[in-house]
């Protein structure tokens, strides 16, 4: 029986959205926008009905309802959770991390050597499962959020230095050499020519390291924490069975990793409106 | 890379060394200025506490006789290379690997759950993304999500994963691979995506003037054509792979791995362990990532496409 009922509601959401995607309208920006949002609304209802109907314990599975009606009673811990670990850990070290990657950035491109150094050795730090530190970097700052913005800061770094050193080569010899015949020296060329064309490389590690951001500062909490944070609760509650809890919390991470890909990809617009990428299609 | 491209990058590499060298010194000086005292040297300032006022690097200064000795802490904040190198000689090649202590055995346990699930998660990824190329309905239906769900930290769900599976009944190597080959899955999937879109109007109308069919036009042209692509997102995958089952020995209490090495060296006070395992671990990263590279170059120039790669 609830596999005919969750048959039939997939049949449904997705015949209302061949329609929608095979229909005349199909590129418009509000049927683009409403077919995803079919898709998921049939898969969570599928997910209710199949859990209810089929009696699933919800120390397995807990239904979307019961994690709605969690989400709504837990705001004040939920909110608490989401300062501790996104706006004091996850920010601090993504800020940090990004400047210090943009001053490394310009001190090595000063250099045509170290440039070449840097962007190998970059890329390849950058592959390498730096969640690992957040042992190490939990003993060394303590347990609160000054250790979870540290391996914040070493997560994001590499992305945004690598980017940023290989934004700061793309402007051509012609560009240069047309700053150099208005007398231009080191910085103006830099701030006017090359810091601007730089900005789609830099803003694409920017883009990269905002979920490198959250995963650092949740998944070092596993390693010790005070008794709050998103990590902290995620470990406990699955210690306690609160699913539920545990899927709340999941959806704060999920709204707050959109959200802050969201800013960054705003300000990405404003800054580098100019660039093929960003011009109305 | 040429011999040219080296150069600069093992400089940079003796930089990054040189510094760690130099920072063992401070982070490690109040712990080696104990322990000189106990062993009956004379510190200046005397009393332990004095000594928390100091930087690590002014308490050095004052009691020169303690650098030496900073580097060969037992159990230092800050390990120096050479500890750490003859941490990782002796149990890599001084073990059996079959051995508990051998980080080889660890290796292992983290490694085939790695590849077991980078294995199914590029498999569904490449499925899927087909399914994308040539279902409208997907492509507008799934996509949105795809992309969407690189924004959120996925991570975040592994300790439930792995306890939710354990409750039904399924542990050891398949948890931590169903984890892995979730993170491998969507980087997969949006480059394939991208790959199997590549080819132009013009190249597409040219096979139609040769009438091929449907599944002509993806064998021979789609599917070569997405070839870059694939193998950019492996591996991007790869790497993802490796740190979901790193992170999906965390918190299971997992006895052998990466990470409940780290997680042993962290609660057991012995940095030298968690050291040895995140070596362990960039390496067989590196490894893993050099594999996939390598077979990319062998059939990017097979192809023809070694050029543009």
């Amino acid at each position: 029986m609830a596999l005919i009922i969750a048959l039939s509601i997939w049949a449904t959401g997705w015949w209302i959205n061949a329609q929608l995607a095979n229909g005349p309208q199909s590129d418009s920006r509000t049927i683009s926008l409403i077919i995803p949002i079919i898709f998921g609304a049939t898969i969570i209802a599928i997910w209710q009905v199949l859990v209810t109907m089929l009696g699933i314990s919800p120390i397995i599975l807990p239904p979307p309802s019961s994690i709605a009606v969690r989400f709504a009673n837990e705001i004040p811990i939920l909110w608490a959770d989401f300062e501790q670990t996104i706006l004091k850990g996850a920010m601090t070290g993504y800020v940090v991390g990004m400047i210090a990657a943009f001053a490394v950035a310009l001190l090595a491109d000063r250099s045509e050597f170290l440039t070449k150094g840097i962007l190998p050795v970059g890329a390849f730090m950058a592959a390498l499962p730096i969640v690992g530190t957040a042992p190490i970097f939990v003993k060394w700052l303590g347990s609160d959020w000054q250790s979870k913005a540290a391996v914040v800061g070493v997560m994001v770094f590499f992305p945004i230095l690598v980017n940023t050193v290989a934004g700061l080569k793309v402007s051509s010899m012609m560009q240069r050499d047309l700053m150099r015949t208005y007398g231009a020296g080191y910085w103006p060329t830099l701030l006017k020519l090359r810091l601007p064309a730089a900005l789609p490389f830099m803003f694409n590690g920017l883009k990269i390291a905002t979920t490198l951001a959250l995963i650092g500062a949740i998944v070092a909490e596993f390693f010790g924490s005070p008794t709050v944070g998103m990590g902290f609760r995620i470990s406990t509650s699955v210690g306690q069975l609160a699913l539920d809890m545990v899927w709340a919390e999941i959806v704060v991470a999920a709204l707050a990793g959109s959200a802050f890909y969201g800013i960054i990809a705003t300000i990405e617009k404003r800054m580098t409106f100019w660039h093929p990428s960003q011009r109305e299609k | 890379m040429n011999i040219k491209g080296i150069i600069p990058a093992l400089v940079v590499v003796v930089i990054i060394f040189v510094i760690w060298t130099a920072a063992v010194i401070p982070m490690n000086a109040h712990l080696t200025a104990d322990q000189a005292q106990r062993d009956g040297f004379i510190m200046t300032p005397e009393a332990p506490r004095d000594r928390q006022e100091f930087l690590g690097l002014t308490l050095a200064i004052k009691n020169p006789e303690i650098i030496t000795m900073t580097y060969t802490l037992v159990r230092p904040r800050l390990p120096s290379p050479h500890q750490v190198a003859i941490e990782m000689y002796e149990t890599i090649f001084t073990k059996a690997p079959t051995s508990r202590r051998s980080l080889v055995y660890h290796a292992w346990v983290t490694l085939s759950a790695t590849l077991l699930g980078f294995v199914i998660g590029t498999t569904l990824g490449i499925l899927l993304a087909v399914g994308i190329v040539y279902n409208r309905t997907m492509d507008k239906s799934v996509m949105p999500w795809a992309i969407t769900s690189q924004t959120i930290p996925i991570l975040a769900l592994a300790p439930m994963i792995i306890v939710i599976l354990g409750a039904i009944g399924i542990q050891g190597l398949l948890p931590k691979s169903i984890i892995s080959a979730y993170l491998s899955f969507f980087p997969v999937v949006v480059g394939m995506v991208k790959g199997l879109r590549s080819p132009d109007g013009m190249q597409l109308d040219l096979l139609r003037t040769y009438s091929a069919n449907a599944n002509q036009g993806f064998w021979k042209l789609r599917l070569p054509a997405s070839m870059p692509y694939l193998f950019a997102s492996l591996k991007i995958g790869i790497s993802a792979a490796l740190v979901g089952a790193i992170v999906g020995e965390l918190p299971t209490g997992a006895r052998a791995g990466f990470g409940a090495r780290m997680l042993v060296g962290d609660q057991y006070g012995q940095p030298m362990v968690t050291w040895a395992a995140l070596f362990g671990a960039a390496i067989t990263a590196a490894l893993l990532v050099a594999i996939l590279s390598f077979i990319e170059r062998r059939t990017l120039a097979r192809m023809g496409m070694g050029a543009t790669a």
